[in-house]
């Protein structure tokens, strides 16, 4: 036992020392700050990531600037001229106007209709209506083709009566993946927990199996945003004699990636 | 003859000491012979990569603790404190989700009437979360004295979510504003003000509770 302890020490130790500079190795922690030469007349220096913040310098054409980071439509950059330097947030339209220091074009790439339906990853939330009950949802989706994703999604649900809880596992299918208002159908499988309210007296906790089949569509808003509308109808596997019939509708919005 | 030995000898020592030398680093010298002949009439480029726009560092993400004062209708006025997460979309809108903690005093009957309890010491902790959209209503500069100048600015969010009350879960609509200071690229503080709204019949009659939460926070930017 102790030797197994000793052992696991010093391999926790090992890792501990060998993780960190493997990282540095691979360059995990060197941030990649390429080089841009500015190709139109200038470019704007905001103090800010935003539109409202002001311009402070301006770029001329032929200087070179250094891309440091991102934050959202923003670049924050660094011009140097002799050993004095500035820094300022620069926005992706006016980045376009930039070349590498081959003199090629780069392609700063902009979320639109065709990222959409490219889309892979999809993460969202809905609110919605459980036969009475309110509901929050969480998703995660993955396309497998632009035509095919699946889905896991948790559910909770907030009943006067009854709290509960669903974990459901779904294949979507999108027969118009191009369009702006994209119509999905969908079918899966999951559990669903029960539990009763406090201020009610006995019923106990239960657990069933859960099929359910369903349609909906997605709405392209802009950016990385989409907004979902989905009706489900849900079969509740129960262990009495009937099994029961649940219609849950829901709204929400997601994003992609 | 003793010259002629003498300098067979003296040969053998070299051809050994040339093959020695060959043998050791016969690389280096080919390397360098090839170099000589073609340095010349080659002439490198530095080797330039194309701009990889996905590989340049994003700080989309905050991530951050806060703390503050949570007013419970009917249950008192305590400390809150927890966690948040915010993804900016846009460099208007954002996304977050909110965890955190808060305790239930006694209420008015329950200190007046003595000895009842309305509920159990487990039931006296709160906790909630939810999940909101932010507008990044009015995003500016702050001026602190002449000397600073903070990005920020006020934004307004709102959500839904769920809250652990009373032993059981609600249904939770939150909305309120918020105060955003960038002190570095990196770092931000909050202070956020915000109306959690869920319906309860716990103390009779089924009604809708305002519970208003004052909170400061820190959060990262990764």
């Amino acid at each position: 036992m102790n030797i197994c302890k000793l052992a696991s020490l010093w391999l926790l130790a090992a890792c501990l020392l060998w993780l960190p500079d493997r990282a540095v190795a691979a360059g995990w922690f060197e941030d990649y700050e390429p080089a841009v030469v500015v190709s139109d007349p200038f470019i704007e220096m905001h103090t800010g990531p935003g539109r409202g913040f002001p311009i402070f310098y301006v770029a001329g054409q032929g200087d070179e600037v250094t891309i440091l980071k991102r934050r959202t439509d923003w670049f924050k950059i660094r011009y140097t001229e002799g050993h004095r330097s500035k820094e300022g947030w620069v926005h992706i339209d006016q980045m376009r106007h930039t070349l590498d220091l081959d003199g090629n074009e780069i392609e700063f790439g902009q979320m639109g209709l065709a990222e959409f339906s490219k889309r892979r990853w999809e993460v969202g939330m809905t609110g919605g209506d459980f036969n009475g009950a309110r509901t929050i949802s969480g998703y995660l989706g993955f396309a497998v083709t632009p035509n095919i994703a699946l889905q896991l999604e948790g559910t909770q649900i907030l009943g006067d009566f009854s709290d509960g809880k669903m974990a459901t596992a779904s294949i979507l299918m999108y027969p118009f993946p191009n369009w702006r208002v994209s119509p999905f159908f969908t079918i899966g499988t999951g559990i669903v927990r029960t539990e009763p309210q406090t201020t009610i007296v006995a019923a106990e906790d239960r657990e069933d199996e859960i099929v359910h089949a369903g349609a909906g569509a997605n709405l392209y808003l802009s950016d990385r945003f989409i907004l979902r509308l989905e009706y489900k109808r849900h079969t509740v596997l129960t262990s009495r004699d009937d099994n029961e019939e649940i219609n849950q509708w829901k709204a929400g919005f997601s994003i992609f990636f | 003859m003793e010259g002629r030995i003498q300098h067979l000898l003296l040969s053998l020592v070299a051809a050994c000491a040339s093959v020695g030398f060959a043998l050791a680093a016969p690389p280096a010298l080919g390397a360098t012979a090839e170099d000589l002949e073609l340095e010349p009439l080659v002439v490198r480029e530095p080797e330039r990569n194309p701009v990889q726009v996905d590989e340049i560092d994003t700080e989309n993400f905050e991530i951050g603790v806060f703390g503050g004062l949570m007013s419970v209708e009917d249950f008192g006025t305590n400390p809150v404190a927890g966690v948040r997460v915010a993804y900016n979309v846009t460099e208007d809108f954002f996304v977050e989700g909110v965890y955190a903690r808060t305790q239930l005093d006694q209420t008015s009957f329950e200190r007046l009437s003595g000895g009842a309890q309305i509920l159990t010491d487990d039931e006296r902790d709160m906790g909630f979360y939810n999940v909101s959209l932010g507008w990044n209503l009015f995003p500016g500069e702050a001026f602190v004295t002449s000397r600073y100048a903070f990005k920020g600015g006020l934004y307004l969010v709102a959500g839904v979510g769920s809250t652990e009350f009373g032993g059981d879960n609600r249904f939770t609509i939150n909305a309120g504003f918020g105060y955003r200071m960038v002190a570095t690229d990196w770092l931000a503080l909050h202070l956020n003000v915000r109306d959690h709204m869920f319906d309860s019949d716990l103390l009779g009659e089924n009604q809708t509770r305002h519970n208003i939460e004052f909170t400061g926070g820190l959060t990262f930017f990764f």
